[in-house]
């Protein structure tokens, strides 16, 4: 735990020094987006691999975070305060409801559920034109603020952001390296052998998938209040499908990969912009490759080649 | 296995690598289209445009002098990626203006950073909401959908028909039409007897049109762009529906025609003059051009322009306007295009206002065409 | 009562294709425990051929089948050797997130091929309507069920009658048990990918005189296919047909009756419910085991 806190001042550090060194606007937004995808697949990867299951509706989470606030802001004027944690409320009702027959069932029926489950949402998303501005969209969410101040800058938004994802990844690692953690990685390779020893997997499980809806409604409810502006076509299936690859990519049960994996598919598409249509092709090569020759995970599968490199 | 895999993959990167090219040049102006993703028809006729036109500018010898430097970027239709494309085009790239984006989602998600940044935008979308209300630098040239409703609504008084149906894709084109319909129907005297949707994936329609063939629906009225609509063609066909079909301007191109094949017979449909250009009269002001730009996009593109490709057409007129007598400074361009009258452009006479930031008129920005004997004919009013 | 019908009638016609993209990841499934997120790109691939051949090159019907088909279940094969194959000691999950990547490939390749516009495919049988106790039947829909119920049976007696479909069965039920007894693992793969892909391409041959051909069309089929198969179970072809067959007739009746805005919620919460109430699928063998 110690080599983490250092990890994690260090990562600290970076980003601090990144708000005095860079004076681009360009750069502070693309992290932006980055940290909030970031804070998704923290929770979709302490899901996935602490208590081994997936999500393929975590855009949906995501988007409702997003919705709640939003609409709160843009349609009956509420602080974003207010709007945010309404939102939470409101996802971890979902979540518990989506969660509690799912889980009790082995296999991947939550995986499905959630699928069936973003589906439904997307489709809310875009009918309810009265509530949620239908597919076109929702206008005039207010920027975050609390009191008198309000937050417009970039580098604002940036520097709240990464505090968010730090303060989480930090509890995060806490829990990893806690007990509980440990009950987890149990958990993966021998259920019955913990049920045995009397803990309560269920609940165990559902706690974890609570606390990852969660993180993705919180990052969803910034994205509202960072962008102003909202539609549908930002929460769609694809996303969840994209927010599980960063979490595999990373590395599975990892949470530093999994901050890797969203920072790399994050920042690749703007690597790649310049080629145009051949952008897709290459993304989606680069994606095969990657799973082909570091399976573990691009940073894990990295940091042993390094370690491997450097005992030579 | 493992490495005649990574060669294969290998040789296709490098493939495509050697396809890049590059040039440097002074004026900076930013482009936005969705290239790829679902949107693609819309973004991909707009990019060849431009593209076109920047082009022959430069060829020309640019504007006042100064050639011509494109940014173009690739939004895939999604908001989160035009916001971070904006963001590149004004702090990295320093452009002095942007073209597009092409949807009106995408358009909305960018508008308050132009008025930030105090950047003319020059959306490429057609939904209200862009320059309703009034921001000072954002400016739209695609039609609105209000102008095409009207259109559809007084061909339908005229033919006494008094009980439509409305059949729209749930996106935002469709969301824009079908809201415009409902809300302009009274006005007409006309009654919306159902009100059904289909999505833009969607394979078969015949659920909605059976639940309308039930109604006394006179005709249908179909608000979508490809492939939605001309399902809904076929399906009434297979289904023996009889009912007048109306379409909107979002499949006012051949592609419409060849997907709906024999189904496409006797649709009318609002449309901007472009796909009937050589049936205009000599008269008309904006003939001239628009038969210039088809066949100068035919012969470098090897087909005939749609109707999208114009508005980014549009777009870079009335950028090309301003430059000339604003030069390179971003609050002056911008009131040089408020105060634009008169430009012939590909979808209409622009005439902006400090009031109106689209600047067409009711009369010109759309024509009824009829589809027969596989083309579009302009319907006599 | 008519209504009802036609409803029905256009449901099984869509379920139908759901039912062979079903049955396509199901046969994938069982061989590799992959859910192959690349389903739907062969269904694009099967559209995409047929309206290049009978288009362009003017091929005649019978002629055009089998070439796509070959074409298809040869780039399912090439899928599985040159990405799932060198992976195959990763975990379900990585090979999961590979056919993503290869989904991602081919829908950018095809967008390059065949370009960004919807390509028209000719009706295959002329002529109107037939009519059928006072409900409209097109043709095209007659022909695309007809083509169905035959590609399962086919698919239903390579299972039970031939070697191979005897060893995937083996497969199915037991990885390990079957390489002991000395199945081939690498070259059931191999077959089953290629069986799936040539599946999924019939449906894309069949529902493109309805749908035409775009290089992004099998995102969405490939979910629908998908929630179809998890619906049937995943465990056995008549379960993923059957699966097909009820989302598409949900989906119809849901548009019909309902609300055509909400078809999709209504079907995907009728499916969520049925998941809840019995976990194992409608027509699967297994059974879910409770925490």
């Amino acid at each position: 735990m110690r080599w983490e806190y250092l990890k994690i001042l260090v990562l600290a550090l970076v980003v601090w020094g990144v708000s005095f060194w860079v004076r681009n606007d360009y750069i502070f937004n693309v992290l932006t987006m980055t940290g909030l995808q970031a804070l998704v697949v923290l929770g979709l990867s302490l899901l996935m691999g602490y208590a081994g299951q997936v999500s393929l509706g975590h855009a949906a989470f995501y988007g409702l975070g997003a919705y709640t606030t939003g609409i709160l802001s843009a349609k009956y004027g509420l602080s974003p305060i207010w709007g945010i944690l309404l939102a939470q409320g409101l996802t971890l009702t979902v979540a518990f409801l989506i969660g509690l027959p799912s889980l009790k069932l082995r296999g991947h029926y939550l995986a499905v559920a959630t699928l069936g489950f973003g589906v439904i949402v997307e489709v809310i998303f875009k009918e309810s034109v009265n509530l949620t501005g239908g597919p076109s969209g929702l206008v005039g969410i207010a920027p975050l603020s609390l009191g008198t101040y309000t937050l417009t800058s970039f580098k604002g938004y940036y520097l709240l952001v990464w505090s968010v994802l730090l303060f989480f990844l930090l509890l995060a690692l806490h829990l990893v390296h806690s007990p509980i953690g440990r009950i987890l990685l149990a958990l993966h390779d021998s259920e019955p052998a913990l049920r045995s020893l009397g803990y309560n997997i269920h609940r165990l499980k559902l706690g974890i998938f609570l606390f990852s809806a969660s993180l993705a409604a919180l990052a969803g409810s910034l994205y509202a209040h960072f962008v102003t502006f909202i539609s549908p076509y930002s929460f769609t299936f694809l996303h969840s499908v994209a927010f599980v690859t960063m979490v595999v990519i990373g590395g599975i049960a990892s949470l530093w990969g999994a901050l890797g994996g969203a920072v790399f598919l994050s920042i690749l598409p703007e690597v790649l912009s310049h080629f145009e249509d051949y952008e897709v092709v290459i993304f989606g090569m680069i994606l095969i490759l990657v799973m082909i020759f570091t399976p573990e995970g691009l940073i894990s599968g990295l940091e042993r080649r390094l370690w491997r490199f450097a005992k030579s | 296995m493992r490495k005649i895999a990574l060669l294969f993959l290998l040789g296709i990167f490098l493939f495509l690598f050697s396809f890049q090219a590059l040039a440097k040049e002074p004026y900076r102006i930013g482009a936005l289209f969705s290239v790829t993703g679902p949107t693609s028809f819309i973004g991909d006729p707009e990019k060849k445009t431009l593209e076109m036109l920047v082009d022959e500018i430069n060829k020309a010898g640019g504007i006042n002098g100064h050639p011509l430097k494109l940014y173009l970027y690739d939004t895939q239709g999604d908001e989160t990626l035009t916001v971070k494309k904006f963001v590149r085009l004004v702090v990295q790239d320093k452009v002095l203006a942007v073209i597009g984006p092409s949807r009106t989602g995408t358009s909305l998600a960018v508008a308050p950073l132009a008025e930030r940044y105090r950047v003319p935008l020059i959306s490429c979308a057609a939904g209200i909401k862009i320059v309703e209300p009034v921001k000072p630098y954002v400016f739209k040239t695609a039609q609105s959908d209000r102008l095409a409703v009207k259109k559809i609504y007084a061909y339908c008084v005229r033919q006494g028909i008094k009980k439509v149906a409305i059949l729209t894709v749930s996106n935002g084109f469709g969301q824009s039409g079908r809201q415009e319909l409902k809300r302009l129907a009274p006005q007409y005297g006309i009654e919306i007897v159902a009100d059904e949707l289909f999505g833009p994936k969607d394979v078969d329609m015949k659920p909605q049109l059976i639940k309308i063939r039930k109604t006394e629906a006179q005709a249908i009225i179909c608000w979508g762009t490809n492939p939605g609509p001309a399902i809904v063609a076929k399906n009434m066909r297979e289904l023996g529906m009889k009912q007048k079909l109306f379409m909107s301007h979002g499949v006012a191109s051949k592609r419409f025609i060849e997907l709906a094949g024999e189904a496409a017979e006797g649709i009318i449909l609002p449309a901007g003059k472009l796909i009937v250009a050589n049936e205009l009269p000599d008269s008309d002001p904006q003939k001239a051009l628009l038969l210039s730009y088809i066949e100068r996009y035919k012969a470098r593109y090897g087909k005939a322009p749609s109707s999208f490709g114009g508005h980014a057409y549009d777009a870079f007129l009335l950028l090309k306007e301003a430059l000339i007598k604003a030069g390179a400074d971003k609050a002056k361009i911008r009131e040089a295009l408020e105060n634009i009258k008169g430009l012939k452009g590909i979808h209409g006479v622009f005439n902006m206002t400090p009031q109106d930031h689209n600047g067409l008129s009711e009369k010109e920005a759309f024509v009824l065409v009829e589809i027969r004997g596989g083309d579009f004919h302009l319907l006599k009013e | 009562m008519e209504n009802f019908l036609e409803f029905l009638f256009a449901g099984l016609v869509n379920g139908a294709i759901y039912a062979l993209i079903a049955l396509g990841f199901m046969i994938i499934y069982n061989a590799t425990g992959v859910i192959n997120f690349a389903q739907g790109e062969f269904v694009m691939l099967g559209a995409m051929l047929t309206a290049s051949l009978t288009g362009k090159f003017h091929f005649p019907l019978l002629l055009m089948l089998p070439i796509v088909l070959v074409f298809v279940a040869l780039i399912g094969a090439l899928t599985e050797r040159l990405t799932i194959y060198p992976a195959r000691e990763a975990s379900p999950l990585i090979l999961i997130i590979i056919t993503i990547g290869v989904s991602i490939l081919l829908k950018g390749l095809a967008m390059f091929v065949w370009g960004k516009d919807p390509l028209p495919v000719k009706a295959f049988i002329p002529g109107g309507p037939y009519h059928f106790l006072g409900a409209t039947l097109p043709p095209q829909g007659v022909l695309i069920l007809l083509v169905t119920v035959l590609a399962f049976l086919t698919t239903e007696a390579f299972f039970r009658f031939t070697l191979w479909g005897k060893a995937m069965r083996a497969c199915a039920y037991n990885r390990l048990g079957a390489r002991v007894i000395g199945i081939n693992i690498s070259n059931l793969t191999c077959i089953s990918f290629a069986l799936s892909a040539a599946l999924s391409g019939l449906a894309g041959i069949i529902i493109s005189p309805l749908t035409f051909a775009t290089y992004d069309m099998g995102t969405m089929l490939g979910l629908k296919g998908f929630s179809a198969a998890v619906f049937g179970g995943l465990g056995s072809a008549a379960g993923a047909f059957c699966g097909g067959l009820i989302l598409g007739v949900l989906e119809t009746l849901s548009a019909g009756y309902l609300s055509s805005a909400y078809k999709d919620a209504v079907a995907f919460l009728l499916l969520l419910m049925v998941l809840f109430v019995r976990p194992e699928g409608l027509l699967s063998l297994k059974t879910a085991e409770k925490l």
